[in-house]
């Protein structure tokens, strides 16, 4: 099958435009005759869920939690960008789709994230039209601030809680169309598969969570917005239940999967501090404003912050990137904060960490004026850490946080299976190699808002779909794989937890496959996570039994999910023979060690076909092509 | 960072299939690190349990940062623990002691029947809004943002209300089991716009005869919901709920 990625044609700044006139509608009497099953209520899920339900089509709308309001978009801190000009400082559509191109470091669409410039604008004003109490100035405007590194003010932000008031904003939309009988929502479910029918996406299984049985839903098509999979690495700062289970079971179904080695990892992050942790806190990005990094000159010197002196102090960022200093993008500082402590002058009991100090920005601005801008972040840290950050500096390190790959999914957002969609993390559209701060919040509700209720109406009316329901013999051949396989978990009995397992995967790629690559590690890798998926089919322990709520359970289907998704991460990272944005090989870099990329041999999205338990996944390639832009190197010197 | 490691015994609600009326467990919580937060312990006892062949404790979580409002328990009597404004994922073990006993239950409401353990239905909450907690837009319908100035103090008091987690600690620490601080949260988040203003009679109505439905009780003034918010929302936005719901019932 070759790739169509089907991008419109015509100037860049026209294409969404024919493309919207192209796809055929659906008069709006035929629409209630059409089912559709959303899987997610984040921002994706719930604006699509909605917003589909608004036009009229009849749809499902699953999630795990016990509310869609849970979903993980929820903890999104720092805000949402948009090209709308406000501040007057020279933004514009095109800059923003520039910004973000140049931020994935050239392995994203032009097209895509151009539409998703222009739709920037929109997705605004239809959130102050719900009533999200963004942050105003005195004049009742909207305030916008400068975020990760930008050089404008194109980011909406409500304090530190934007992806709480956009959620929120989406669940109301969404509950007023539960309200209505236009969606119906079931909370508490895990897809555990989609069902093709004639090679169609017509429906999926789901174990209710609660009395742990298997339900068949059938419908006209499917959309996956079931977010990232950053918890491959046991460590993040994603939710709990964030999981690749919903994709890599698209993926097992014919989905291909895009790029599933660019994952970012924020280098602001609260350190681990022991082996019972269980995620990793995020700091926003906004800190480095006005916190200034650094390590003590020495390897090894344990001294306390204070006392050491301000001349045996290294301002890293500061030394190697004059220009930008402590705002160089995510990238750049994760791999750096990995560098000093690597030459061990880390800091804090395990030395995996680095300082964030304020002490400069409290005697140039005051104490005052530091707590107004960051008051909640520093509680937030003293809260988890014990420590005061006004007195102490902080203490931070990198960590995972969002994954750029996903499943491949052309213009339309639909994968490699007909009516299949997938929209917001779960896909791999539009951040390339790298995602710029503020950008997933818009994504994922430019998908839902504005791109799915276009292109669903284009396939819906334009495809012949002859009536299915669950008597199928695809839903029974589902649920008994399914029941298989929960079956086996629970019989194995073995001496290991799944949380056990899922630690030790975390740890072989975070090691191997996480901030820093080579070859050889990297090979390593994918014999350790092979022999340690062997393991957990013999020796892992589930307890409890099928029929009930069952936590253990529920994360034991994850993790077996994560063990076989982290060999197609590592071969992915392997077969990537150059440095782009967050995949950086350390065998490509330049004089410098910044990324080198290789535009002659990679300039593509790898999108990945599974064959079969037994056979190696087969490589297809979307060529990307730049006409629009120039290909440059990043420097932030 | 002092980390040291402190001995707890716990007395944990179990309650499933096979115990539907539900009783208090006690098990120990060895070796436990005071860096860790609450559900980290409950996730060391768990692995514990697992290994002895009991089953782990069933309880709600997700993001672990005190956001998503999925995880809540009664500890010691006190909804989401004893220190204020905290959920219970961000409740650290630095605040026990070591020979501490800590009695752990669900919410305890009629509106919020036990699943399993502490882990119970809040459905009841969705309910709630979707009689009336939102504003009827269509996506594509919007006006330009910036035409609808709100003053920032407004704004702000909007933001204030709107910041509720839906946790239901609220309803666990009334005596009566209401769930007036959180539907008066949503109530004034709306109102308190330009944009909710024209629905608001409407909304305050159905939400509140949504709730009465609902089997939640009524509000008494007792304003433990309002010590025990983590969020800090303040009952005033019951008052402003009552306000409203009065303009729509009698004006
Ligand atoms: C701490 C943090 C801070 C962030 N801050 C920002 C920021 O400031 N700005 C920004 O732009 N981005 C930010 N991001 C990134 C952004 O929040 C996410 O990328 C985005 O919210 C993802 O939205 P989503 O709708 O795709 O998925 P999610 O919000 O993750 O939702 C996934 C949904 O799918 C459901 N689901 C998953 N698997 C299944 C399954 N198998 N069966 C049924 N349902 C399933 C879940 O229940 C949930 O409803 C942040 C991320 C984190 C972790």
């Amino acid at each position: 099958m070759t790739l169509e990625s089907k991008i419109p044609t015509g100037p860049l700044h026209e294409k969404w435009d024919r493309h919207r006139f192209d796809l055929k509608l659906v008069n709006p009497a035929n629409r209630k005759k059409f089912n559709i099953i959303v899987i997610g209520t984040g921002l994706a899920g719930a604006s699509a869920a909605a917003t589909l339900g608004e036009l009229g089509y009849n749809v499902q709308n699953f999630c795990i939690q016990d509310s869609p309001r849970r979903a993980h978009s929820i903890a999104a801190q720092g805000g949402i960008n948009a090209a709308k000009n406000y501040a007057n400082d020279g933004d514009s559509i095109w800059r923003l789709f520039y910004d973000t191109i140049k931020g994935g470091d050239f392995r994203s669409r032009e097209a895509n994230v151009y539409r998703l410039a222009q739709l920037s604008v929109n997705i605004i004003d239809q959130c102050v039209a719900q009533g999200v109490p963004f942050a105003r100035e005195y004049g009742g405007l909207l305030d916008n601030r400068s975020f990760g590194g930008a050089q404008l003010s194109r980011t909406f932000y409500a304090k530190g809680q934007t992806g709480q008031q956009l959620l929120l904003g989406a669940y109301s939309s969404l509950m007023r169309q539960v309200n209505t009988g236009k969606v119906e929502i079931f909370p508490r479910r895990e897809m555990l598969d989609v069902v093709l029918v004639d090679g169609r996406a017509r429906g999926i299984v789901v174990r209710n969570l609660i009395t742990g049985e298997l339900e068949s839903y059938s419908a006209h098509a499917v959309v996956l917005a079931t977010g990232g999979y950053g918890n491959a690495y046991f460590l993040s700062t994603n939710a709990m239940s964030s999981n690749v289970t919903a994709s890599y079971r698209c993926y097992k179904k014919g989905a291909y999967f895009a790029n599933p080695c660019f994952t970012q990892i924020h280098p602001t992050c609260i350190p681990v501090h022991g082996t019972y942790q269980s995620k990793l806190t995020l700091m926003s990005e906004s800190l480095r404003n006005d916190g200034r990094v650094w390590v003590p000159k020495e390897p090894g010197d344990k001294r306390a912050p204070e006392q050491i002196p301000e001349s045996e102090r290294d301002y890293y960022l500061e030394r190697k990137y004059p220009s930008f200093g402590n705002l160089v993008p995510r990238d750049v500082a994760s791999r750096n904060a990995k560098e000093q402590c690597d030459k061990g002058k880390g800091v804090g009991e395990t030395g995996y960490a680095v300082y964030l100090d304020f002490a400069d920005a409290i005697a140039r601005d005051g104490r005052e004026a530091i707590a107004a801008k960051y008051g909640n972040l520093f509680e937030m840290y003293e809260k988890i850490t014990g420590e005061d950050p006004y007195v102490t500096p902080m203490r931070i390190y990198p960590a995972v946080h969002y994954t750029m790959g996903g499943l491949w999914v052309d213009y339309n957002l639909m994968t490699t299976i007909d009516g299949l969609f997938s929209l917001g993390e779960s896909n791999f559209s539009d951040h390339g190699a790298n995602r710029l701060g503020a950008s997933a919040l818009m994504q994922g509700l430019a998908d839902g808002y504005f791109i799915i209720p276009y292109t669903m109406g284009g396939y819906l009316a334009g495809t012949h779909l002859p009536e299915v329901d669950t008597s199928a013999q695809e839903f029974a051949e589902s649920e008994n794989r399914i029941r298989e396989q929960v079956d086996k978990l629970l019989s194995i009995n073995g001496r290991r937890t799944v949380t056990d397992f899922h630690k030790s995967l975390g740890k072989i790629l975070w090691d191997k496959c996480g901030i820093a690559r080579d070859k050889q590690s990297l090979e390593k890798a994918g014999k350790e996570v092979a022999e340690l998926r062997e393991e957990f089919w013999k020796n892992v322990n589930v307890p409890g039994d099928a029929a009930d709520f069952n936590q253990a359970l529920e994360n034991a289907g994850r993790v077996a999910d994560f063990l076989e998704f982290g060999e197609l991460m590592v071969k992915d990272a392997i077969g990537r023979e150059e440095s782009c944005g967050c995949h950086f090989n350390t065998g490509y870099q330049t004089e410098d060690n910044e990324a080198l990329r290789c535009d002659e041999t990679f300039c593509h999205v790898s999108a990945w076909e599974y064959t079969g338990p037994d056979s190696e996944p087969v490589e297809h390639r979307e060529q990307l092509h730049f006409e629009n832009v120039e290909l440059t190197q990043r420097s932030y010197k | 960072m002092s980390n040291q490691t402190i001995n707890l015994t716990l007395k944990v609600w179990r309650q499933n299939k096979n115990n539907p009326r539900g009783s208090l467990e006690t098990y120990p919580a060895k070796g436990i690190s005071t860096e860790m937060s609450f559900l980290e312990m409950l996730d060391v006892v768990n692995e514990e349990l697992t290994s002895q062949g009991i089953e782990p404790i069933a309880f709600d979580h997700d993001c672990r940062e005190g956001i998503c409002g999925m995880c809540g328990a009664v500890v010691n009597g006190r909804a989401h623990g004893h220190m204020p404004e905290t959920t219970l994922c961000q409740l650290h073990m630095r605040h026990f002691k070591d020979g501490d006993t800590i009695v752990i239950e669900p919410w305890r409401a009629r509106a919020f029947p036990v699943i399993k353990d502490l882990a119970v239905d809040r459905s009841a909450l969705d309910t709630i809004i979707q009689a009336g907690g939102y504003i009827s837009i269509n996506a594509g319908g919007a006006q330009d943002g910036n035409t609808i100035p709100i003053p920032k103090e407004n704004a702000e008091k909007a933001f204030n209300a709107a910041t509720c987690i839906g946790c239901g600690a609220c309803v666990a620490a009334c005596p009566n089991a209401s769930a007036m601080l959180f539907t008066g949260a949503k109530i004034s988040h709306l109102a308190l716009l330009p944009q909710g203003r024209p629905e608001a009679r409407k909304r305050a109505l159905s939400m509140v005869r949504a709730m009465d439905e609902l089997g939640f009780g009524n509000c008494s003034n007792e304003a433990e919901c309002e010590l025990e918010c983590p969020k800090g929302i303040s009952i005033t936005e019951i008052a402003r709920m009552n306000r409203e719901f009065i303009k729509a019932a009698f004006l």
